[in-house]
């Protein structure tokens, strides 16, 4: 092993990368695994992304994001080693590569050291620094044998941890996996977890566990046991268990709705100490939801199992049916649950979501892969800003009694985002796959430059943009907090969703998955290509134009910098990271590309990489995406119910 | 164009030609070609491989626009239609190399097929309305009704790439009929079947045609279904018409056999060697 950091040091790269790639050496995995692992976790210091992470802390004073992201590329590289390797080899071989792996993960990361002594390569590498050195030799820069010994032992430990993890029994592993996890989300999302909890909790009880916004480490550990705990409890007390959380959030969220509204706040009772709020508002409705849960869940074991199949379907169906209410419900007094900051960030995930629905009618569905989407979006978004603008460019602001409102504007937006893809949409009407991608994507370079130009800008403001555009107003109240815009896009997406499903799953649906599977015998069929190319790319962008129009509602001010290809891009990704075709997808691909960024500031910084890195990952890995659709499913995975082989008599009429 | 033809001798023909020709760059692939098929046949088309069938195909469906010449279909001229509009006149046809919708599942690759029969509107997808979900019901119970006709009843809910490949040629069958054409043109429909399978697909096809009614053009390469079923029998070669007629005729004619023979038994093989030369 040795042996081997000599030859790298000396520079044999060569014979070194042809002991990796040789497939005949016995031991070019471990080899490859380790050496990729080294490389990750050099680069991830390289780029200053472990001086990033380590300013957030998992576990108070134990633990920040960066050494936790330090042993990842080791552990998962044991973990993957482990799982290709333990057919062939004994537990003990498979142990012992697990911790070379991690041995050699070191070496990079070690040679860089090294070669910091003797050489500035800061000049090159900023982010080779005392921060760097500090996380990678575990605060013994100044001793740096100590240092590297450090990073070797715990690396090697990490190989050796991943390797017997995969090891364990399938149930252990989940439970270990599943603890962890909720440690780590909880740890690194303790700010926004803290924010929820302050609604009810008072501050001394919460610092119990969380210390300013982080959290410590007794309830670290407890959050590790619970989730363990929680693999291991039967199937129906887990969910009656998450089934009582939710419930008890729909009710602290219906206490802080209700609490916002002036007049209804006598109503409902609550104390200055917060204790009954505790029992009122959480521990109540969680206990309430957890009993009546498990109610349900064992209800019919009372009853003879054996009795009938319906019995079994309505006890069965009872549940789903709770599910269906209890997320609608959640869904409505979400932004009352998660505060003001978080709902921000679910107002601009949810513009995401709905041009995601959008794109997806074209790109999903009719197979028309639109790289210029911003451009529906930018029309949404500029009709809105030039017909209710207060300012001096406002259309009709300087016209005495005439009032154009929000509610009115959405409509022409909607039509005017139409009619752009329609318009934009003719011109390609011939082209597919590749060359249509290229043609949308300078389309939406166009509406960019359009935006900035001098010759609209008397009109739009060109590179000034638009301001002073007024909140929508609902009944006498302004919708002008995250919190109640948050119900417009949910409204929105509602709708969009609905006839998005509708359509897919009519005619107009299936001649657009004809056109997505052939489009020559398509035509053949007697589908009008053209016509319905044309339908799939003016419905999408209609729903392009009114989440622009959300989107200026809710900033006021409309930039030409908004509207870049990055949007296009973005919301590209989020189908294709969330699974292509499927809706629920878009909101999973929403939430981690859109909503992770904005949550976790480390990470924005990190944002194309993670969006890279991801990308590749999803394609190689997942390329059905995180929740795939049931038609994407079938097609890569192939059907389960394989068709009969017999062979039937030919025609059966016959 | 050259003259126009004179509508009213179409009775007999269902479908003719005159002088059609079509070129891709110097290669005549069609050339001046003059043919009818009487309606009510089943007829063939045969020819070495390269001889232009397919494109033949290629041309009558619109996927090709002809260069000169005319094609007359029931009377009407079908010159510069797209594919859809002759669909919807009713022609319809399958593929030589079979070409589903692979990712849906055989009910929808037959309800596709009855587009050219569909009303309803994306609006009322959108609404609902009733007419929609009445037409779309029908439209499922139809196409269920020609599964079951072609004998793939049952596995409706399979997706058409998971199909056996006699069951995909079938599938492929269902979704032609489901556009309930007045004449269909079959690309091989026999190519990769055992000699069973062969003689139950001759035999629905000349169910198609008797209880159907449908018009039926072939091209076929295996002589025994060709001779078996055709009435009329066209032979191409290079783009030209080198003979016509009965089954005896032309298996009796000297230029079909220097035509198959001359060039030496590659020429029955039933690979085509591209479909641009075909």
């Amino acid at each position: 092993m040795t042996s081997i950091a000599a030859k790298n040091q000396q520079g044999q790269v060569q014979s070194l990368w042809k002991l990796i790639s040789d497939e005949s050496q016995p031991y070019h995995h471990i080899l490859r695994m380790g050496f990729l692992a080294g490389i990750t976790l050099l680069f991830l210091g390289l780029i200053g992304m472990l001086e990033a992470f380590n300013e957030r802390e998992v576990i108070r004073d134990v633990v920040t994001l960066a050494q936790f992201v330090l042993f990842v590329p080791t552990f998962a590289a044991a973990y993957m080693a482990a799982q290709r390797i333990r057919e062939e080899q004994s537990i003990g071989m498979v142990l012992v590569a697990a911790t070379i792996i991690g041995l050699l993960s070191a070496i990079p990361t070690i040679v860089i050291l090294l070669i910091n002594t003797q050489v500035n390569i800061r000049d090159m590498f900023v982010h080779v620094n005392r921060d760097w050195l500090e996380i990678i030799t575990f605060d013994n820069r100044n001793q740096l044998g100590l240092g590297i010994g450090l990073l070797l032992g715990s690396l090697g430990l990490a190989g050796l941890l991943g390797a017997v993890l995969q090891n364990l029994p399938q149930k252990i592993r989940r439970s270990v996996i599943f603890g962890l996890s909720l440690m780590l989300v909880i740890g690194v999302m303790s700010e926004t977890v803290g924010l929820i909890m302050q609604e009810i909790f008072t501050d001394d009880f919460l610092d119990n566990f969380f210390k300013r916004d982080t959290l410590l480490l007794n309830s670290a550990i407890g959050l590790f046991v619970f989730g363990v705990a929680l693999i291991w409890v039967p199937d129906k007390v887990r969910r009656s268990f998450v089934f009582g959380l939710v419930v008890a959030m729909v009710a602290l969220g219906l206490r802080n709705l209700l609490l916002a509204i002036d007049s209804l706040t006598s109503i409902i009772p609550t104390s200055e100490e917060g204790f009954l709020d505790v029992f009122l508002y959480f521990l109540l409705p969680f206990v309430a939801g957890f009993a009546g849960r498990l109610y349900l869940e064992y209800g019919s074991r009372d009853s003879n199992k054996a009795k009938t199949d319906t019995k079994a379907t309505t006890s069965t169906g009872r549940p789903i049916r709770v599910d269906l209410i209890v997320s609608i419900a959640i869904l409505l007094v979400a932004p009352w649950i998660v505060g003001r900051a978080l709902s921000d960030v679910m107002v601009t995930i949810g513009i995401f979501v709905l041009m995601g629905i959008g794109l997806n009618v074209a790109v999903g569905l009719a197979g028309l892969l639109d790289l210029g989407y911003v451009t529906n979006y930018a029309v949404g978004a500029y009709v809105l800003a030039v017909m209710t603008s207060t300012g001096p460019l406002g259309l009709f602001n300087s016209q005495e009694g005439v009032i154009v409102n929000f509610w009115m504007v959405i409509p022409v937006a909607l039509l005017a985002a139409m009619l752009a893809g329609f318009v934009f949409a003719v011109p390609v009407l011939k082209m597919r796959g590749d060359y249509l991608a290229i043609a949308t994507l300078g389309f939406g370079e166009i509406i960019g430059r359009l935006a900035v130009s001098d010759a609209l800008a008397p009109i739009i403001g060109g590179a000034q943009g638009m301001s002073f555009i007024p909140k929508p107003e609902l009944l006498g109240f302004t919708l002008k907090d995250p919190e109640q815009l948050y119900y417009i896009i949910l409204v929105a997406c509602a709708i969009t969703l609905i006839v998005s499903i509708r359509l897919n799953n009519s005619r107009t649906g299936r001649q657009w998955m004809a056109i997505r599977e052939d489009e020559d015998v398509a035509s053949a069929m007697g589908i009008n290509v053209a016509q319905a190319k044309l339908l799939a790319f003016t419905i999408s962008a209609a729903t392009g134009g009114v989440a622009g129009a959300i989107f200026a509602a809710k900033v006021g001010t409309v930039f030409p910098n908004s509207f870049s290809v990055i949007v296009s891009i973005n919301v590209l990704s989020l189908i294709i990271v969330g699974g292509m075709g499927s809706n629920p997808g878009i909101v999973v691909g929403a939430i981690v590309l859109i909503g992770l960024p904005e949550l976790l500031r480390e990470f924005s910084d990190f944002r194309w990489l993670m969006y890279g890195a991801l990308l590749i990952w999803m394609m190689n890995n997942r390329p059905d995406g995180l929740w795939p659709s049931q038609v994407r499913r079938r097609e890569l995975i192939g059907d389960d119910s394989s068709p009969p082989a017999d062979e039937s008599p030919m025609m059966a009429s016959e | 164009m050259t003259d126009k033809p004179k509508v009213g001798a179409e009775n007999e023909a269902i479908l003719m030609s005159h002088g059609m020709t079509k070129r891709f760059g110097g290669l005549l692939a069609v050339d001046t070609l003059d043919f009818q098929i009487p309606r009510g046949s089943i007829s063939s088309i045969i020819g070495p491989n390269g001889a232009g069938k397919t494109t033949f195909f290629n041309c009558v469906t619109g996927f090709y626009q002809i260069d000169e010449g005319d094609i007359i279909f029931d009377g009407q001229r079908m010159n510069g239609k797209t594919p859809d509009q002759i669909t919807r006149s009713g022609i319809a046809r399958t593929f030589q190399n079979i070409r589903l919708f692979n990712n849906m599942t055989a009910i929808e690759n037959i309800m596709v097929g009855q587009e050219a029969h569909l009303k309803s509107s994306w609006i009322g997808a959108i609404f609902g309305s009733p007419f929609t979900r009445q037409e779309n019901a029908e439209s499922e119970v139809r196409a269920r009704e020609l599964l079951s006709y072609v004998g793939l009843a049952g596995k409706g809910d399979l997706l058409a790439r998971n199909l056996p490949y006699g069951d995909q040629r079938r599938l492929e069958i269902a979704r032609a009929l489901a556009s309930k054409p007045k004449l269909i043109l079959l690309d091989e429909p026999t190519a990769g079947m055992n000699p069973r399978e062969t003689a139950q697909t001759t035999e629905f096809i000349r169910g198609l045609r008797d209880d159907l009614d449908i018009t039926v053009v072939l091209i076929e390469h295996d002589m025994r279904v060709v001779m078996g079923i055709s009435e009329h029998i066209t032979v191409l070669d290079y783009g030209r018409k080198i003979a016509e007629g009965l089954p005896q005729e032309i298996q009796n004619n000297p230029d079909v056999i220097e035509a198959y023979l001359g060039r030496g038994a590659a020429s029955k093989s039933k690979i085509e060697v591209s479909r641009v030369e075909d």
